[in-house]
């Protein structure tokens, strides 16, 4: 059974101006629609990507999976539970603690007034459990030195926050970890070695990861199963493989073709043609048509369904 | 590479205080440390009042209204007792009032900071956290009353509890009547300094880990943004103390402060106005620049902090 269960999922944000200046300047209200009806499962002990550009709604869909953000329709459950809906103190209880999130910026996500080792134990000591030894048993897992526990923030660099961060999120012993685009703050060199650590966590403690990203090395690198975003909306969703080598969607096929590649020395880069449209007013039918070198009549009036060509899912009325 | 452990030995509070960039750039400003120790020698006298002062100007044994009138330095003519500072109409010696009235000044200053802190602090953390309807009231009830002259505001409160109290506790109640009344006028400052600072740290993402192992907002408010927020609010309390000792100080010198009979250093001043045409001075000299040397040094110093606080102005 999966792990993450997401159903239909949507979030509308309301930009509208304050009551007043709508009334004087005779304006609506305006609704951004940042993640429209997006449907994946997220497998035990596997690694789910989430891709796109900026805006296309991907860490919002990763703030909607930990609860830091309610749907505004659709469902996340985890392990069967829905955490919007759920009364049951104690599931939910339960379930935040299976919960954790590893941020993008790793200056801003350590309390600079905390020391490591009560960062590090919060979220167990928000419980009332038990914290003893509890930082520097993580700190040695995640690379750092037991000494450090006593430490600040400031004193730390940038990989050694994230790992501090990874630290944190391992406390309450969690099964899901969304990481929200955990490496993109971070020098190359250092990349590598969080990611390899997050690999490493994976195995030890049989993690399952939603990992976000606008980076697809990385994504290539870590993933099990890939989803494609386009403006809120789940594009395509494959294996590495398949989506690497067989890209079915065509936003997909452009993304690829603008990522930079290793041996394109001299190789001709086609730049992606024009530019997300605003989310504020998506264009009718498939969101991608105004973009999309293939696009028909059909594309500008229906939206297309997710459609399962042999494991590969894809939302496009064109490809077969 | 070995796996020894290298020890380190941790520091102690003192050190890591005289490492500080804060005690550096103390050093290095001579505004800073006179005004310090201006500061700490007037608030050790009126601290240690009762051990300094000559006589107890409240204790009316001890008066002798021969005294009376009395220039600083020169023997009375009748009794030919000399006082430092000379004394007042009534016989006391101006030096153990300055110091007695002090106690009152800054037991005022200090309490109604203190309260408009705490009140401050509260409002502006949850109107900046919690916001929505719940921040929009509290703010705009703050803005209403910064339309108003804070010491116009604190005349009115002192007012209403006046009428309040029953005439026998008047006296008694005055002291806490007018820490009431400095500390309701004065929150608003401390409330938009916190608010302004809780809207940008609720947004980090240190605050978004501590919500989604479910923390309560009281818990974050307290335990994450409240650290975190605090040094705008060390600036902003120094100098509403040298504020507040002065509003103190205006009121009891327009009458509606401290009593004759526990004056405070604005008392004193009022006192010793009435006899600045006749000659006699020192009555109102001593106090006033006691008051000065007062509200100026604590104020040097909260301008230096500011400074020192502020990396962008270093």
């Amino acid at each position: 059974m999966a792990l993450v269960r997401v159903k239909n999922l949507s979030r509308v944000f309301d930009v509208s101006k304050p009551w007043l200046n709508r009334m004087i300047e005779r304006r609506s209200k305006a609704f951004l629609t940042a993640v429209s009806e997006v449907d994946f499962d997220v497998e035990p002990r596997s690694t789910y990507a989430l891709v796109g550009e900026s805006g296309s709604g991907k860490s919002t869909i990763g703030k909607m999976l930990v609860g830091l953000l309610k749907a505004t329709s659709g469902v996340v459950e985890i392990q069967g539970v829905d955490l919007a809906s759920e009364t049951d103190a104690a599931k939910i209880d339960a379930i935040r603690s299976d919960i954790q999130m590893i941020f993008q910026d790793p200056y801003a996500s350590l309390n600079p007034r905390w020391r490591v080792k009560d960062i590090i134990a919060e979220p167990v000591a928000s419980r009332g459990g038990n914290t003893e030894g509890l930082a520097e048993k993580l700190l040695e897992q995640v690379g750092l030195a037991v000494q450090d526990a006593g430490k600040f923030p400031h004193e730390f660099s940038g990989g050694q926050r994230q790992r501090i961060c990874i630290a944190r999120a391992l406390a309450s012993e969690p099964n899901l970890i969304v990481c929200d685009e955990p490496t993109s703050a971070l020098d190359v060199s250092v990349q590598a070695q969080v990611l390899n650590l997050m690999s490493d966590l994976k195995d030890d403690f049989g993690l399952t990861y939603v990992l976000i990203s606008h980076d697809l090395t990385v994504v290539r690198h870590m993933a099990d199963r890939i989803g494609v975003l386009y403006l809120g909306r789940l594009v395509e969703e494959a294996t590495p493989d398949d989506l690497f080598e067989t890209p079915k969607h065509p936003y997909t096929q452009m993304l690829l073709a603008a990522a930079p590649q290793m041996d394109g020395f001299g190789r001709e880069v086609q730049p992606p043609e024009g530019e997300i449209p605003d989310p504020i007013n998506p264009p009718s039918g498939c969101a991608f048509h105004p973009r999309c070198p293939i696009a028909q009549d059909i594309c500008k009036q229906k939206r297309p369904e997710m459609r399962n060509l042999k494991g590969i899912r894809v939302a496009c009325h064109m490809t077969e | 590479m070995s796996d020894v452990p290298i020890p380190v030995k941790p520091k102690s509070r003192l050190r890591i205080a005289l490492d500080s960039d804060l005690y550096y750039t103390f050093r290095r400003s001579p505004v800073a440390m006179v005004s310090a120790a201006v500061v700490l020698l007037l608030v050790l006298s009126a601290v240690f009042a009762p051990l300094i002062a000559p006589t107890n100007p409240f204790n009316p044994a001890s008066l002798n209204l021969m005294n009376g009138f009395t220039a600083p330095m020169t023997p009375n003519a009748f009794t030919g007792e000399t006082f430092l500072l000379g004394t007042d109409d009534q016989g006391r010696d101006v030096f153990s009032t300055i110091l007695y009235g002090m106690r009152i000044s800054l037991f005022v200053g200090v309490a109604a900071v203190f309260f408009a802190m705490v009140l401050g602090i509260t409002l502006g953390l949850i109107s900046g956290y919690v916001g929505g309807w719940t921040g929009t009231i509290i703010m705009r009830t703050a803005d209403v009353q910064l339309t108003f002259p804070s010491i116009l505001v604190a005349m009115l409160i002192f007012g209403i509890a006046k009428g309040v109290t029953p005439v026998e506790y008047r006296d008694q109640m005055a002291i806490w009547v007018l820490i009431l009344a400095i500390g309701l006028s004065d929150w608003v400052q401390f409330a938009r300094v916190v608010r302004g600072a809780t809207l940008v740290e609720k947004n980090k993402e240190y605050v978004q880990a501590a919500r989604l192992i479910g923390r309560t907002p009281g818990a974050i408010m307290l335990r994450h943004i409240l650290p975190n927020v605090l040094s705008p609010v060390l600036v902003i309390a120094t100098i509403s103390l040298a504020l507040a000792i002065i509003a103190e100080a205006t009121l009891s010198f327009l009458g509606v402060g401290a009593p004759p009979t526990q004056p405070s250093l604005g008392t004193l001043i009022r006192i010793g106005q009435g006899f600045l045409f006749s000659g006699e001075w020192w009555i109102l000299l001593f106090p006033a620049v006691t008051l000065l040397a007062l509200a100026l040094s604590v104020n040097l110093l909260g301008d230096w902090l500011r400074d020192a606080l502020n990396p962008r102005l270093r």
